[in-house]
């Protein structure tokens, strides 16, 4: 078996006293539509400018199907993709611009414009300068002079920020059916659900650091299951819930009620008991799912903020 | 086939073939020397002060040896400086660096195609205004016999010679500017910047090279590197001003671009 797409071990970036970077673990398998999640400036553009070579690590190391992208551009064969807006010569038309990349690319790319310039719908405005392109047609020329290469790893970042509605479906219809050709993709985002849409493993990176990097499916279990809890008496609940073995993280929904976690149903069977028995009857008890969103910003803005979220859906959800 | 300094080349010469700027270097350097002819015809002075100014109404071949000298004070390293100041900085503007990174040529070999396409068009400029210059010359003025700095008459064809070997000697200084526009495009990051900033530098080894005291200087002075042409135009030939110019213009030129070309190797590309 041969080296993952992408393997990047201990990647620090500092400027000055800034650590944009902070001891970065990542791993990229072959076949994966991979997340790089994260809010704005928390070091994804920088940790995939390190990754294509761009800048110097400050320590740690970046390996692209095992090679090393400092030492030789030829680490990047096979590789392909941009970082923040994909960017071109505005005075030479797309057609030259995709021209120019295939020459530096060196290789048999110039005998596919045409057909990328097709799976990107640009073919009948190839000859307009890219100065009178729109900001979504300069993403999917980014995305056509990526397609050049007949890349077996993609790297994008943030490829849909700035389009319209239909741009962003468009372009995660691309990426989506660029996976299933058998491209290995990393997106990064900040947006959740384009990650919960595309991907199947993620990565959540916070202040420069990853926080966790997983497949969806184990982001969700490790969520867990929140309760939704109204009584005739919620102050006595609340003592209740507290006492009881097993229920966590109580805290007060909006516009009133409380939700908790518990680990299994057991648990919250006898927290119906305790309740019933302490003279605060159940009027409400609705398990809910939490959603990655709500996981997303507890890992990243911390508890408050996802509490906050949870305490907004309660609201929107609560009978009237 | 696979991608190299030819390919990067290539493609500067194309980009340059597709930007304005280019036009408005070759086109200043194309009218200057008509618009100096009329001047002469219309005129009917000539520039006593400077070498064959006396002779622009004798033969039209002294014309563009006045206007080596009188370009050499702005115009041309003006039109050098348009193209070297822009030439790695016009990358930081269009943030395109990122791009052409991350394809399949090296560095250095991105850098070396840019030194060689600014200093092309530099020898293209250059060479475009003698060529004009002649033309109009010998249209304003014939196809006569030059006086030598020396005042030995030799015939047209000769003097023709001259003045095209005059044009390769003025190449020198020229591209040694070209090396300096190529640092500050790369320092800077700012066309605007590196522009004004090579044609400062120029202007400014000129106000050395005048004021009292520094004589001792001015033989290792870009600035005096202009003139070196003229050791040509003596008889028996001057070669000491000509070898002198070789090596002081590599003084300048060799540091600046490996110092251009260092710092392009190893910046972080994170802006653009």
């Amino acid at each position: 078996m041969g080296a993952p797409p992408i393997e990047v071990r201990g990647l620090v970036k500092q400027y000055g006293e800034i650590v944009a970077v902070n001891d970065v673990d990542l791993t990229v398998e072959q076949g994966d539509i991979f997340g790089y999640l994260g809010p704005n400036g928390a070091g994804k553009t920088t940790s995939l400018r390190m990754m294509l070579g761009l800048i110097r690590p400050t320590a740690g190391s970046v390996r692209i199907f095992g090679r090393d992208p400092q030492v030789s551009v030829g680490a990047l064969e096979g590789v392909a993709g941009f970082v923040e807006a994909p960017t071109f010569y505005p005075y030479m038309s797309g057609r030259a611009n995709l021209e120019l990349y295939a020459a530096f690319d060196g290789g048999d790319g110039a005998g596919r414009i045409d057909q990328v310039l097709e799976t990107v719908d640009l073919r009948d405005r190839a000859k307009d300068k890219v100065k009178g392109y729109s900001h979504g047609m300069r993403q999917r020329l980014g995305i056509a002079s990526a397609l050049l290469r007949s890349p077996r790893l993609l790297l994008l970042d943030e490829p849909t920020t700035g389009l319209d509605p239909a741009g962003m479906r468009d372009m995660r219809e691309l990426i989506r059916d660029l996976g299933e050709r058998g491209i290995t993709v990393l997106l990064s985002s900040h947006l959740m659900p384009e990650v919960e849409e595309l991907c199947n493993r993620v990565a959540i990176v916070r202040s420069g650091s990853v926080a966790y990097e997983g497949s969806l499916d184990e982001l969700r279990a490790r969520a867990g299951i929140s309760y939704r809890l109204r009584t005739t008496d919620d102050s006595i609940a609340r003592r209740v819930c507290e006492a009881q073995a097993g229920i966590e993280d109580v805290a007060e929904a909006r516009p009133s009620g409380l939700h908790f976690k518990a680990p299994g149903e057991a648990a919250v069977a006898s927290l119906s008991l305790a309740l019933a028995e302490s003279r605060a009857p159940v009027i409400e008890l609705t398990p809910r799912q939490a959603s990655l969103e709500q996981v997303f910003l507890q890992l990243t803005e911390g508890e408050d903020r996802a509490a906050e979220m949870a305490a907004a859906a309660d609201e929107i959800e609560a009978p009237a | 086939m696979k991608a190299g300094v030819l390919t990067v080349y290539r493609w500067e010469l194309r980009k340059l073939i597709a930007q304005r700027r280019t036009y408005l270097g070759l086109g200043a350097a194309a009218a200057v020397p008509i618009m100096f002819v009329i001047a002469v015809v219309t005129g009917g002075g000539h520039p006593d002060e400077v070498a064959f100014g006396r002779y622009i109404h004798d033969t039209g071949l002294a014309i563009p040896l006045v206007l080596l000298l009188f370009g050499s004070i702005w115009l041309f390293p003006l039109i050098t400086a348009l193209v070297a100041g822009d030439i790695v900085s016009s990358e930081d503007r269009n943030a395109t660096l990122k791009m052409i990174l991350t394809r399949s040529v090296e560095r250095h070999q991105v850098f070396a195609g840019k030194a060689l396409a600014a200093a092309t068009y530099a020898v293209v400029a250059i060479m475009l205004a003698g060529v004009v210059a002649t033309g109009a010359g010998v249209l304003a003025s014939g196809f006569n016999s030059v006086t030598t700095l020396s005042g030995t008459v030799i015939s047209a064809p000769h003097g023709l010679l001259l003045v095209g070997a005059s044009l390769l000697v003025y190449m020198l200084p020229i591209l040694a500017i070209a090396g300096i526009g190529l640092l500050f495009s790369t320092v800077f990051r700012n066309s605007g910047a590196a522009i004004v900033g090579t044609l400062m530098f120029s202007l400014l080894l000129q106000l050395v090279a005048i004021l009292p005291g520094l004589s001792g200087l001015h033989p290792y002075l870009l600035s005096t590197q202009f003139s070196a042409w003229q050791g040509l135009l003596r008889t028996p030939t001057d070669w000491d001003p000509i070898l002198r110019s070789v090596w002081v213009c590599a003084l300048y030129a060799v540091p600046a671009v490996l110092a251009a070309g260092l710092v392009f190797l190893r910046r972080d590309v994170a802006e653009s």
